[in-house]
């Protein structure tokens, strides 16, 4: 189980070795990738920082919850930091259970909290050279056509 | 006493530091902190009521502070 930083690229089958166990017969995994649009805007890449402190803790907070609620689940999670380009991973969760409902809906309860309480940030850059934070709270609404 | 402030992504850029050392009298909450930061040029820009860490945990405004206390003041998260 591990809950970690990085700013190298994400190895998704070294993360997939990190939960594998012969008594788990099902893995999730969930990769996350840099889009090459949002809100129609083109985008190039975006610069991802974090309060890496309490990322961390809240990171290993999210994995131990998932423990606890997906008895047995064994979960390795990975956000990467700095910047990265369309098609990059930002975000990978491998969650490896004897069974599939658990390490589905384990997967899908890491990435939720992760997005809900992380202190982690992103700057998109856009093709026409302009670059934003990026305010989840603000753009949920400004998505809907 | 004295506490550390952070300050991150867009809140860093609207008042053009993402770290400081402020005085506080003792007995001060994380309301008197951010209040201070209020006074900062470029504050504006911070909504009625950002998120709020102390030591590296979320934090309200009512919460006490202690001095070396590292306060944060977090914009909206965006990871993933």
């Amino acid at each position: 189980m591990s809950a970690r930083l990085t700013t190298e690229a994400i190895d998704v089958a070294a993360l997939l070795r990190e939960v594998a166990d012969d008594a788990h017969g099902a893995t999730a995994l969930f990769v996350g990738t840099v889009r090459n649009t949002h809100d129609g805007r083109a985008v190039d890449g975006i610069d991802y920082s974090a309060y890496e402190r309490m990322a961390l803790g809240e990171m290993n907070g999210i994995v131990a919850e998932a423990q606890e609620r997906f008895g047995g689940v064994q979960v390795s999670l990975v956000h990467r930091l700095g910047t990265l380009a369309v098609g990059d991973a930002s975000v990978a969760i491998a969650c490896a259970h004897a069974r599939r409902a658990q390490a589905l809906d384990a997967c899908r309860y890491v990435i939720e909290e992760l997005k809900r309480r992380v202190p982690i940030w992103k700057r998109e850059h856009y093709s026409d050279g302009t670059s934003e934070w990026v305010d989840p709270t603000r753009s949920a609404v400004e998505v809907r056509p | 006493m004295t506490v550390r402030v952070l300050l991150f992504a867009s809140y860093a850029d609207a008042v053009g530091r993402g770290e400081m050392t402020i005085d506080v009298a003792d007995g001060a909450v994380v309301g008197d902190v951010l209040a201070r930061i209020r006074e900062l040029a470029g504050s504006q820009d911070l909504p009625p009521a950002p998120l709020l860490a102390v030591n590296a945990e979320y934090a309200t405004v009512g919460q006490p502070v202690r001095p070396g206390d590292e306060v944060a003041i977090i914009p909206p998260v965006a990871g993933g």
